[in-house]
C-alpha cells in the first residue's frame, strides 16, 4: 500500500474520481499545467486534458459561479480557490447561490460541487494566505463543510464529497499537506460525511479538534487520560459521537485555529450545554486563536493555539 | 517611434420596426403571420398579467412585485427566439420571458406572494428560478454553457440582466470567462435606463453597453429594445451562432422601465414625468399593433377577442393561485440538502408539534 502525504492522497482521490466519472471536472487558477500552487492537481492536466482540468482567469466569484452553472447542468465540478483568504469574493456565490439552488428551485435543480481550498496556519505566507474561516460556511444551511486531518481521511472524505449531491466546502490544512505520511490505499473507499472519529480514547477529558489543530491536540493529550475527537465534518456535525464522549468524560476542551468569537467552537460549546449539560462536571473550555486580524509570519505562532495552551486548558478543567 | 492606433471598434445598432409601425423590409426577419400574432398575444398576456399583479399587490394579496411594463418587446422578442432545449438564467424582472416560455402564470404569482413552490420550474423548461442578487446569475450561465460544450450538447445558454447588473464584478468575470473559453452563451442586457434610482449615466461612462463586449473579445450589438422584430432577429442570430460553436454574443436591448422599480419603490422621487411621457410614444405594443393593422393581421374584433381571452386566462390563474393552500411548514426543511440532517429532523419535529 503506498505511503502518501496529504497532497498525494488528495491528488489520488481526484485522479480516481475523474477516471471513474466523466462528469468530474476541475477548474481554478493554475490548476492545469502548473498543477496548482501546492501541486495538488499535478499530472492531472497531462492525463485528462484542458477540457477537464480548466485553468480559469483570475476570478474567484467567476470560478464558483461557473462551477454552479456546471453543476446544475449535470457536471460535478471541483473548484479550487487558491487560498481560503481569497475566498471572500466568492462568498456571494457560495452563500447566495450554491447553498440555495436546491431550495430555491424546490428540488428541480441541485448543485453537486466541491470547493477545495487550502486553509490555515503554518506556511509563513503573506496576508490572506492563512485564514481559517470555516464558521462562515457552517452558518450557511445548504453547504457542507469537511476538514480532513490525515492523508487517509482526506482521500476517503474527498471521494464522498465529490459524490455528494450537495455543495461541499472541502478545507485542506496547508500545514498538513506535507507534514504527515501514512498508508493510503489505491482504489475506491469513502468515509461518510457528517461523522466524527475518536482519534484517541480516554476517559477524563474530551478534546475536540479538526484539521491541523488535531495533531497539536494529540501531542498535548499525551500524559493525560484524554479522549480526542477529530470532527472531520463540521457541517453537519456528529452530535452523537461528541455527546457519548461527554457522557464518559464530563469535561470538554475545544481547540480551533480560528478566532474565538463566533468560531465553530461556540456552536459546539452551546450544543453541549443544551443537550449534554447534566453530564458536565466543568464548564466547556475553548482554546482558540485570538480575536485579531490574522497576523503574518512573525506572530502567527503566538496567535494560534499551541501545545502548552491546550495543556493549560486541560489542567484547568481537570481541577473541577 | 510615432504613436499609432492599434485597435478601434464599431458598434452595430439594429432597428427594424419604427414608432409608426413601419418595418425596414431588408432587415425584417422571416416571420410567419402566426408568430407575429403570437408576439402580440404574449404582449397582451404580459400586460394583463402585470396589471393584475400590481392590483393584487395593492390589495395585499401578493407581496413585492417587479413590473415589466415597457419591456415586453425585449422579453417576448428574445424568448421566442430561444428553443426549449436551451437554458435560461434570468434576473428578477423577466416575467415576460417566463410567460413566453410557457411558465404557468399562477406559479409566478405564487412566487411573488412568498410561496416558494412557485419556483419549481416545470420539468420541460430549462429556465432558472428568479435571481434576486444583481448580476450573480451571469457566471451560472457561463458555467452551464461550459458544461454544454463539454458534453457536446448543441444548445445555447441565455443570461438576462439589467443595466445595473453590468456594474457588478460578476458581469466582468462571467463575460471574460465566456470570451476566453468561447462558450455558447448569449448575454441579454435590458438597458431600461434605471437601476432603482440611479440613471444610466451614473451607472456607466461608456457610450453604449454593447461596446463592453468588445473588451471581452466577442460581438456586442445594440438593438431597439422596444422593437420586437429587432430583438427577435438579434437573439435568433446569437443563439444560432452559439449552437454552431461561434461563441458568445452580447445584446443590449435599449428599452425603458415604465413602472416603478418594484411595488416597494416610488419612481416619482427621482425621475421626471417628461422623461416617462417621452417613452410612451415608443411603446412596443403600440408599434406592433400598427404594423399588424397595416398587414391586415389586426382588427378591432381580434384585439377585443384576445383581450377578453387573456383576461379570462389570467383571472383563472389568479383564482387557482388563491385557492392553493399555504405550504406545509415542513417544506422549509425538505430542500436544504438532499437528505435531512439529524438536527433538521429534530427541528422539523418541533415545527410539527
Amino acid at each position: 500500500m503506498p505511503v502518501l502525504n496529504m497532497v498525494q492522497a488528495i491528488n489520488l482521490a481526484l485522479k480516481e474520481e475523474m477516471q471513474r466519472d466523466d462528469s468530474v471536472v476541475i477548474l481554478g487558477e493554475d490548476v492545469g499545467k502548473d498543477g496548482g500552487v501546492f501541486r495538488v492537481t499535478e499530472g492531472l492536466y497531462d492525463r485528462f486534458g484542458a477540457q477537464r482540468i480548466i485553468d480559469t482567469p483570475l476570478a474567484e466569484s467567476g470560478i464558483v459561479g461557473a462551477a454552479i452553472g456546471m453543476a446544475v447542468y449535470g457536471l460535478k465540478p471541483v473548484a479550487e480557490i487558491q487560498f481560503m483568504g481569497f475566498i471572500y469574493p466568492a462568498l456571494d456565490q457560495i452563500l447566495s447561490h450554491a447553498s440555495r439552488v436546491r431550495a430555491r428551485s424546490r428540488g428541480r435543480f441541485s448543485c453537486p460541487l466541491v470547493i477545495r481550498t487550502p486553509y490555515g496556519i503554518g506556511i509563513k505566507a503573506p496576508e490572506h494566505h492563512e485564514e481559517s474561516t470555516e464558521a462562515l460556511f457552517c452558518h450557511t444551511p445548504g453547504v457542507k463543510v469537511v476538514v480532513p486531518s490525515t492523508p487517509y481521511n482526506a482521500k476517503g472524505l474527498l471521494m464522498s464529497s465529490i459524490r455528494d449531491p450537495d455543495p461541499v466546502i472541502f478545507l485542506e490544512a496547508a500545514r498538513l499537506y506535507r507534514m504527515i505520511k501514512e498508508e493510503v490505499p489505491e482504489g475506491e473507499y469513502t468515509i461518510p460525511l457528517g461523522q466524527a472519529r475518536i482519534a484517541r480514547e480516554g476517559s477524563s477529558v474530551t478534546i475536540i479538534a479538526w484539521g491541523s489543530m488535531l495533531h497539536r491536540t494529540l501531542q498535548a493529550a499525551e500524559g493525560y487520560d484524554a479522549e480526542v475527537i477529530d470532527m472531520m465534518t463540521l457541517s453537519p456535525f456528529d452530535e452523537e459521537t461528541i455527546y457519548n464522549s461527554v457522557k464518559k468524560t464530563g469535561r470538554v476542551v475545544i481547540v480551533h485555529e480560528a478566532p474565538k468569537t463566533c468560531g465553530f467552537g461556540a456552536e459546539l460549546s452551546a450544543s453541549i450545554a443544551e443537550d449534554a449539560m447534566l453530564y458536565l462536571r466543568a464548564p466547556v473550555m475553548r482554546v482558540t486563536a485570538y480575536d485579531v486580524v490574522m497576523p503574518t509570519a512573525k506572530l502567527e505562532d503566538y496567535y494560534t493555539p499551541d501545545v502548552s495552551r491546550i495543556r493549560k486548558a486541560v489542567e484547568e478543567i481537570l481541577k473541577y | 517611434m510615432p504613436e499609432k492606433i492599434i485597435e478601434s471598434f464599431q458598434i452595430r445598432r439594429l432597428d427594424i420596426l419604427n414608432e409608426k409601425g413601419e418595418a425596414n423590409g431588408p432587415l425584417m426577419p422571416a416571420l410567419s403571420d402566426d408568430l407575429i400574432k403570437k408576439m402580440y398575444e404574449l404582449f397582451i398576456l404580459l400586460r394583463t398579467f402585470d396589471r393584475y399583479a400590481l392590483n393584487l399587490h395593492a390589495e395585499g394579496r401578493i407581496g413585492t412585485y417587479a413590473s415589466v411594463l415597457g419591456q415586453e418587446a425585449s422579453q417576448v422578442g428574445s424568448a421566442l427566439a430561444i428553443e426549449k432545449s436551451d437554458w435560461i438564467f434570468p434576473s428578477f424582472r423577466e416575467s415576460g420571458v417566463y410567460l413566453s416560455m410557457g411558465y404557468p402564470p399562477r406559479m409566478l404569482l405564487q412566487y411573488w406572494s412568498g410561496d416558494e413552490r412557485g419556483s419549481r420550474v416545470p420539468d420541460d423548461l430549462n429556465i432558472f428560478p428568479v435571481c434576486v442578487p444583481v448580476g450573480t446569475q451571469i457566471p451560472h450561465a457561463v458555467g452551464a454553457a461550459a458544461a454544454a460544450k463539454y458534453k457536446g450538447d448543441k444548445i445555447a445558454v441565455v443570461s438576462y440582466f439589467g443595466d445595473g447588473g453590468t456594474s457588478k464584478g460578476d458581469f466582468h468575470e462571467g463575460l471574460n470567462m465566456a470570451g476566453v473559453m468561447k462558450l455558447p452563451v448569449v448575454f441579454i442586457c435590458q438597458n431600461n435606463h434605471w437601476a432603482i434610482s440611479v440613471p444610466l449615466k451614473q451607472q456607466t461612462a461608456s457610450k453604449t453597453i454593447a461596446q463592453k463586449a468588445y473588451a471581452y473579445g466577442f460581438d456586442g450589438i445594440q438593438v431597439d429594445g422596444n422593437d420586437v422584430f429587432a430583438v427577435y432577429k438579434a437573439t435568433k442570430e446569437a443563439v444560432d451562432k452559439a449552437r454552431q460553436g461561434g461563441g458568445p454574443t452580447f445584446i443590449e436591448c435599449v428599452t425603458y422601465r415604465m413602472s416603478d422599480h418594484t411595488t416597494a419603490d416610488d419612481a416619482k422621487r427621482y425621475r421626471s414625468q417628461e422623461e416617462v411621457d417621452a417613452w410612451k410614444s415608443k411603446d412596443p405594443l403600440l408599434r406592433l399593433k400598427l404594423f399588424m393593422e397595416k398587414k391586415g393581421l389586426w382588427s378591432e374584433q381580434y384585439g377585443k377577442e384576445i383581450e377578453e381571452k387573456t383576461k379570462e386566462i389570467i383571472e383563472k390563474e389568479v383564482r387557482e393561485k388563491e385557492s392553493t393552500k399555504d405550504p406545509d411548514p415542513k417544506d422549509m426543511f425538505t430542500y436544504t440538502y438532499t437528505n435531512l440532517t439529524l438536527r433538521q429532523m429534530k427541528q422539523m419535529k418541533e415545527v410539527e408539534s
